[in-house]
C-alpha cells in the first residue's frame, strides 16, 4: 500500500487541516517538530525508556483459552492493553506527545477525553514531568465516569465540565480547541485519538503503533504464523490504528473495527460513523460523520464513553474506502453481554469500550476453524465502568448473594 | 464631503452615482457591481473620503429570520457599509459562547443554507449592501459546493468566509467562487508569519480579516496594543483592504483599530444585544442605535 498521509496529511481524500488560521503555526511547528525529533536518537531511546520501565511494556499477548473454547471455533489472543499503566492504551500517545510538548518548550497541557481514560493518561505524565495540566470533558461523561474524573483531580488536573452541545467527547474537543486558540503560544493539545488536523492522526497513530509491533512479533512466535483476523474497537480509532497499522502490508491478515451501535443502527442511538455516516469536515479533518443533510453533527449514543463520538479518524475513512478494513457495529447490549463472559471466563474485567471488539471477535471465531488465530485489542480494563454496569447487572448480582 | 441632515446617518457607498447592475432592484442609486468587486468597491470608495468601513455581524435567523431581514435593512440606514451574515453550525469552535448560543438559537429555527440564500435574495429587493457569508466548511460542503457558490451568486452574495478552511484546503471552494465572481475571505491572526501573509495575499479576494488576538470571538474589554504592528507588517504584502475584527465591542476601541485599518468587524456586541432584548421593534432600534455608535467614530 501506498503510505499516507500526502505532505498536507491527506489520507486519500480524508484528514487534512481544516481548522482556523490562528491554529495553523501551531500545527505546522508540531509537524517540524515531530518529523525532527521521531528521527532523533536520544527522542527513540526515551521513548522507548518509558514504554518499558513506566506503562510497562510490552503487553502480554494471552491465549484466551477458556472463552476461545466456549466459543467453539478459532484461537482468540487478547493484547492486554488493559495492563498499560492507568489501565489502558491511551497512555502510548500521551507519553509520547508529552516528550514532544517538552522539547518544543511548551509550558502546559490541554487535552479532551470521553471516557476519561486519555485525560487520565494525559493527567498522569503532566504530574510525571511537572506541566500545568486542564482536560475537557463533556459534563454527561463527567457522571457516568466518576472514577476518572477524581483520578485526574488527585493527579493535579483541572477537569473543566463542558455543558454545550451534547455534552460528551466532541464538545469536549470543541471546548479544548477554544482553549488551544486562546492559548497557542505555549500550550501543547494532546489530542487522544487519530483525529484531529494533521499531523495528529499520523503522530497517534506512529505512537500507538506499538501495540501492532508487538503483537506481530508475539504471535509470530507463538504460532510461528501470522493471525488471520484482527478485531478492534473504533471511536476515534487510536487502539485499532495502533493494532492495524504494522500489519497493513500482510494481504493474508484481515482486519475488523467495530463501531458502536448503540439501541441499534435504525433507533439513529448509535455512534457508528463509518457504517452509518458520510464524509464531512469536524474537528479539523475531513472524514466519515454522524450528520443530518444540511451537514449539522447529529447527537450521538453509546453505552460506552469513549465509543460515543460522531466522527472517526480519517485513516479509517481511507481504510474504508479502500476496503483493507471492514467496519461492522455491535451493540450496547452485546457489548454487555461480552463483557460478563470474559469477566466470567477468564477473569479480566474488559472496558466497555473493548467490549464491543470481544462481542465481535466471538461472533467471528464461531464462524473459523480451530486452527485459526484471532487478535483482539484488549485496549483497557473495565473498573472505570462499573457505575455503569452495576446497573445492567443489578438482577444477576444479587442471584449471586 | 458635504454634510447634510439627510446623508448624515449614510455611508459613502450610499450616497453618490447612478444605478446599474448589482441586483439591488434600483433601491441604489449608483451601481457597485457585485462580488469581490462590489466588496472592493465600497472600501475604494470609502477610502477616497478617508472613510473606514463598519461591518457589523450578524447570524442568519437569530431570532427569526424575518428580524434579520430586518436587521440588516435597519444596520444599513445607520451606517453599515458591509454585512457580515453568519450561517449557523452546530459544532462552531472558533465562536465563544455568544455567537455559539446565537448559532443554536438560529438552529432551533431550522435555519439552512436554502433559507440563508432566500433571505439575502429578499434583502437584494431593498438593498445592494454588500453581504459576505460566514460560516464552517461542513453545511457548505454539505450542500455541494458548486451548487452552494453558483446559488449564492443568484441569491446576491458577495462573497464567503469559512472560518475552519485555510488557504491549504480551500481550493475546491475557490474554484467554485471564483467562477461565480464572488470573494473568498480569509483570516490572518496576530501569530501569522510572513509566509501565511504572502498565501492569503495570493488567495483571498475582498479583504482580508485580521483577527485582533489569539481567541475565539466575543466581546472583550481591553484591545491589545499590537494591531497597529500588525496592520502595517501585513500592508507590505497585500493591496486588499483590511478589516480587524474579534473583541471589537466599543466605540472607543473601533476608533482606536479604525485608526488603522479600512474596516472594524463588530460581532458578539450585536448579538448580546440581541440575545438580552425580547421585543423584536427595540431589538432593531437598539442595535440600529449601537451600530451608528460605531460607525461614528469611523467617519474624517
Amino acid at each position: 500500500m501506498k503510505r499516507q498521509p500526502d505532505k498536507l496529511g491527506h489520507y486519500g481524500p480524508y484528514g487534512g487541516r481544516y481548522i482556523s488560521e490562528t491554529l495553523m503555526p501551531a500545527v505546522i511547528e508540531l509537524e517540524e517538530a515531530y518529523k525532527h525529533w521521531k528521527k532523533d536518537p536520544d527522542f527513540i531511546k526515551e521513548l522507548a525508556y518509558y514504554f518499558k520501565e513506566y506503562v510497562g511494556r510490552p503487553t502480554p499477548l494471552y491465549l484466551a483459552e477458556r472463552l476461545s473454547e466456549k466459543v467453539g471455533g478459532a484461537r482468540i489472543y487478547l493484547k492486554r492493553e488493559d495492563l498499560c499503566h492507568t489501565g489502558a492504551h491511551k497512555i502510548n500517545n500521551t507519553i509520547g506527545q508529552i516528550l514532544l510538548a517538552r522539547r518544543m518548550g511548551k509550558t502546559r497541557i490541554i487535552a479532551e477525553t470521553g471516557a476519561g481514560q486519555h485525560g487520565v493518561a494525559t493527567a498522569t505524565v503532566a504530574a510525571m514531568f511537572g506541566f500545568p495540566c486542564e482536560v475537557y470533558m463533556g459534563s454527561e461523561d463527567i457522571e457516568r465516569q466518576a472514577p476518572n474524573v477524581f483520578r485526574m483531580k488527585l493527579l493535579g488536573t483541572k477537569v473543566r465540565s463542558v455543558t454545550s452541545g451534547s455534552c460528551t467527547l466532541k464538545d469536549a474537543m470543541n471546548e479544548a480547541i477554544r482553549d488551544w486558540v486562546t492559548n497557542v503560544r505555549n500550550t501543547f493539545y494532546i489530542i487522544g485519538s487519530v483525529a484531529g488536523p494533521h499531523p495528529y492522526p499520523m503522530i497517534v497513530r506512529d505512537f500507538q503503533a506499538v501495540i501492532g509491533r508487538e503483537a506481530r512479533a508475539q504471535i509470530k512466535s507463538i504460532t510461528g504464523a501470522l493471525p488471520d483476523l484482527l478485531v478492534a474497537c473504533v471511536g476515534g480509532g487510536s487502539n485499532a490504528m495502533g493494532l492495524f497499522y504494522p500489519f497493513l502490508n500482510d494481504k493474508s491478515v484481515a482486519m475488523r473495527g467495530v463501531e458502536a451501535a448503540g439501541e441499534g443502527i435504525r433507533t439513529g442511538r448509535h455512534a457508528a460513523s463509518i457504517t452509518a455516516g458520510t464524509p464531512g469536515v469536524l474537528h479539523g479533518s475531513k472524514t466519515y460523520l454522524l450528520q443530518d443533510r444540511y451537514g449539522q453533527i447529529r447527537h450521538t449514543h453509546s453505552v460506552s464513553a469513549g465509543l460515543d463520538y460522531p466522527g472517526v479518524g480519517p485513516e479509517h475513512s481511507y481504510l474504508h474506502d479502500t476496503g483493507r478494513v471492514e467496519y461492522t457495529t455491535i451493540t450496547d447490549k452485546e457489548a454487555l453481554k461480552a463483557f460478563r463472559e470474559l469477566t466470567l471466563e477468564e477473569g479480566i474485567i474488559p472496558a466497555l469500550e473493548s467490549s464491543h471488539a470481544l462481542a465481535y471477535a466471538m461472533k467471528a471465531a464461531a464462524k473459523m476453524d480451530k486452527k485459526s488465530t484471532i487478535i483482539v485489542n484488549l485496549s483497557g480494563r473495565g473498573d472505570k465502568d462499573l457505575d455503569t454496569v452495576s446497573g445492567y447487572f443489578k438482577d444477576a448480582l444479587e442471584k449471586n448473594s | 464631503m458635504k454634510k447634510n441632515t439627510a446623508m448624515k446617518n449614510k455611508s459613502a457607498r450610499a450616497v453618490k452615482g447612478a444605478k446599474g447592475r448589482c441586483g439591488c432592484g434600483g433601491a441604489e442609486e449608483r451601481c457597485w457591481g457585485r462580488g469581490a468587486e462590489r466588496i472592493e468597491r465600497v472600501f475604494g470608495e470609502l477610502a477616497k473620503v478617508k472613510e473606514k468601513a463598519f461591518i457589523p455581524f450578524v447570524t442568519a435567523g437569530d431570532p427569526s429570520l424575518e428580524v434579520t431581514e430586518e436587521l440588516i435593512l435597519k444596520m444599513e440606514a445607520a451606517g453599515a457599509d458591509i454585512i457580515e451574515l453568519g450561517i449557523p453550525f452546530s459544532d462552531p469552535m472558533a465562536d465563544g459562547p455568544t455567537i455559539q448560543a446565537s448559532s443554536e438559537r438560529a438552529l432551533l429555527q431550522g435555519v439552512t443554507i436554502k433559507k440563508v440564500l432566500t433571505l439575502v435574495k429578499k434583502v437584494r429587493r431593498k438593498s445592494g449592501i454588500p453581504i459576505v457569508l460566514f460560516g464552517y466548511y461542513n453545511p457548505m460542503f454539505a450542500y455541494g459546493l458548486g451548487k452552494f457558490a453558483a446559488e449564492a451568486k443568484s441569491a446576491g452574495v458577495d462573497g464567503v468566509l469559512v472560518v475552519d478552511l485555510p488557504p491549504e484546503e480551500s481550493g475546491e471552494l475557490e474554484v467554485e467562487l471564483r467562477a461565480a465572481g464572488l470573494a473568498l475571505v480569509f483570516l490572518l491572526t496576530p501569530v501569522s508569519d510572513e509566509k501565511r501573509m504572502r498565501l492569503v495575499a495570493k488567495k483571498g479576494s475582498g479583504f482580508i480579516y485580521f483577527v485582533s488576538l489569539t481567541g475565539v470571538t466575543g466581546a472583550r474589554v481591553k484591545m491589545k496594543a499590537h494591531v497597529a504592528e500588525h496592520i502595517k507588517e501585513l500592508r507590505k504584502y497585500t493591496k486588499l483592504p483590511i478589516g480587524v475584527g474579534f473583541g471589537v465591542s466599543s466605540p472607543s476601541q473601533a476608533a482606536a483599530i479604525g485608526a488603522h485599518a479600512d474596516g472594524v468587524i463588530v460581532g458578539s456586541a450585536i448579538i448580546d444585544i440581541i440575545a438580552k432584548t425580547s421585543n423584536k421593534r427595540k431589538v432593531l432600534t437598539e442595535v440600529g442605535k449601537f451600530v451608528a455608535s460605531l460607525k461614528a467614530v469611523l467617519r474624517p
